[in-house]
């Protein structure tokens, strides 16, 4: 279980973003988080993530702290994915250097293996994210935090994607929580959609939800 | 029909067509040109620096390529040593800088909110005096002559290529990517060498180079203000102070000559720096 408990976080000079917030993923579990634009989504992925330290409260995987200095359990795919790549590293080397994903992994994600000996700026963003997702998709991964992870792919690569994350996650049991402003994609993939950012009421018309994926 | 055929292969084989390996070929020839006049100021010898007044004043030859000055001394040889003594003065304050630049960078990304506030006073005080100013005070309190002014030059340099350093750094840590790599369980450590370096050094590398010319036109200015070097040893900013008091008599070569060839060194700096950017940036590579 992938836990935050009265989870506090503000940044410099800023007002709390978070406030006693509780939160929790399970093993094998995927949940949905829905909700507009500068709730505090994308810091609470990033907390649960251990990339920020939460001035009050903790945040715990199956039972412990998260490790420091080892491969993370809790790992983060971002928006943009061309920030999470070293621009002067050849992708090979970026897709490595957490594991070293099998052909089985690239083949999964429709990745070319054409893609791994180019710079970063050469690729997609599409294609990029594909390669991020490769990186963290290893055996050690228990949870996987998706911030808005396919939101600059097309329909197609989305759908391939998130059923190639899908599927990944079932075999190994890895939990993962789908941040994204596509209630539709959420309801599609998620076993359990959590309304903290966006309280229940009537759905948003068609048109704002699609302009706002 | 043959020629014509054998010329691109030959440009492709030099290198020539693509953006990388022209800068190659231009990197070369400024190093070449560096090399030259090295070798030419260790070969020349003193002969063409004593007075020899039969041939004195005398305009561009072929004997004397540069022409004499008023004692008949040979302006080539003067010029070169001259060009010389300014890149020892530029290669001395380049490595001054880069130690200090590097030092008080590094210090300022890592150390915390307190050392950053130091340094980055430290450098917005010396950025905030005149250039000049602070170059004419520190060789006068250094006590004058060649000893205050390669003093001078050498500490004042430092500042723009420590804030490059420390903004340079400042970022990285913040990157995506050097997060990602913390959680990917890399050590501190190997994300400096392996992350960081990679990113700094050409920055760094070329904030030295591009600094080259500022120390030598600055040595240079302090030496035409009379504050430098002695009029014994050759130096362009003597050579062009001299060349003051004759221009206006018509010696036009004692001027124009050692001042063009000032410019040349100091642009083929310039241009060493672009060609090594075009060279190590990944996004140029494949042009």
């Amino acid at each position: 279980m992938l836990k935050a408990e009265s989870v506090s976080f503000c940044y410099d000079n800023t007002p709390w973003i978070l406030e006693g917030f509780d939160f929790g993923v399970g093993p094998g579990e995927v949940v949905g988080l829905p909700g507009p634009s500068g709730q505090g989504k994308s810091t609470l992925a990033k907390v649960l993530a251990g990339h920020l330290a939460p001035q009050q409260g903790a945040v715990t995987c199956d039972g412990r702290p998260l490790p420091e200095g080892v491969f993370s359990p809790v790992q983060l795919i971002f928006q943009h994915p061309e920030l999470t790549m070293n621009p002067r590293w050849k992708l090979r080397d970026s897709v490595a250097e957490g594991h070293t994903p099998d052909a089985a992994a690239f083949k999964r994600l429709n990745i070319e293996p054409a893609w791994l000996s180019r710079y970063p700026h050469e690729l997609s963003g599409g294609e990029l994210q594909r390669l991020a997702l490769a990186r963290v998709m290893s055996p050690q991964t228990r949870y996987l935090i998706a911030d808005e992870m396919t939101a600059m792919l097309d329909p197609n690569t989305q759908a391939l994607v998130w059923d190639a994350v899908l599927h990944w996650a079932k075999a190994n049991g890895v939990g993962i929580l789908a941040i994204s402003h596509d209630r539709h994609l959420l309801d599609r993939i998620a076993h359990r959609v959590d309304e903290s950012f966006a309280p229940p009421g009537p759905t948003p018309p068609e048109t704002t939800c699609r302009a706002a994926a | 029909m043959s020629t014509l055929a054998r010329t691109p292969a030959l440009a492709e084989r030099l290198g020539i067509t693509d953006g990388r390996g022209r800068a190659m070929w231009v990197l070369g020839l400024c190093l070449a040109y560096f090399a030259t006049l090295l070798l030419a100021a260790a070969f020349m010898g003193d002969a063409g620096l004593s007075t020899d007044f039969p041939n004195k004043k005398l305009a561009p030859c072929f004997e004397f390529p540069f022409g004499t000055d008023w004692l008949g001394r040979d302006m080539l040889v003067r010029t070169v040593k001259g060009l010389c003594r300014s890149l020892g003065i530029g290669l001395l304050a380049a490595t001054v800088s880069s130690v200090v630049s590097a030092a008080l960078g590094t210090l300022s990304a890592t150390m915390g909110k307190r050392t950053d506030a130091v340094v980055t006073t430290l450098i917005d005080l010396v950025m905030a005096t005149p250039h000049l100013v602070l170059l004419i005070l520190v060789s006068f309190a250094c006590g004058g002559g060649a000893t205050g002014v390669i003093i001078a030059v050498a500490v004042s340099h430092w500042t723009r290529l420590a804030r490059i350093i420390r903004a340079e750094i400042l970022q990285l840590k913040q990157a995506e990517f050097v997060m990602v790599s913390r959680k990917l369980g890399r050590s501190p450590w190997w994300i400096a060498r392996r992350h960081m370096l990679p990113h700094i050094a050409p920055q760094f590398t070329i904030g030295l180079i591009l600094l080259f010319p500022h120390a030598i036109l600055h040595s240079a200015g302090l030496t035409f203000l009379g504050f430098g070097l002695s009029p014994h040893n050759p130096s362009i900013g003597i050579l062009l102070s001299e060349s003051m008091r004759h221009i206006s008599t018509g010696y036009w070569w004692l001027a124009i000559l050692p001042g063009l060839s000032l410019l040349v060194t100091v642009k083929l700096f310039d241009v060493l720096g672009n060609s090594l950017r075009v060279i190590t940036d990944p996004k140029t590579s494949q042009e």
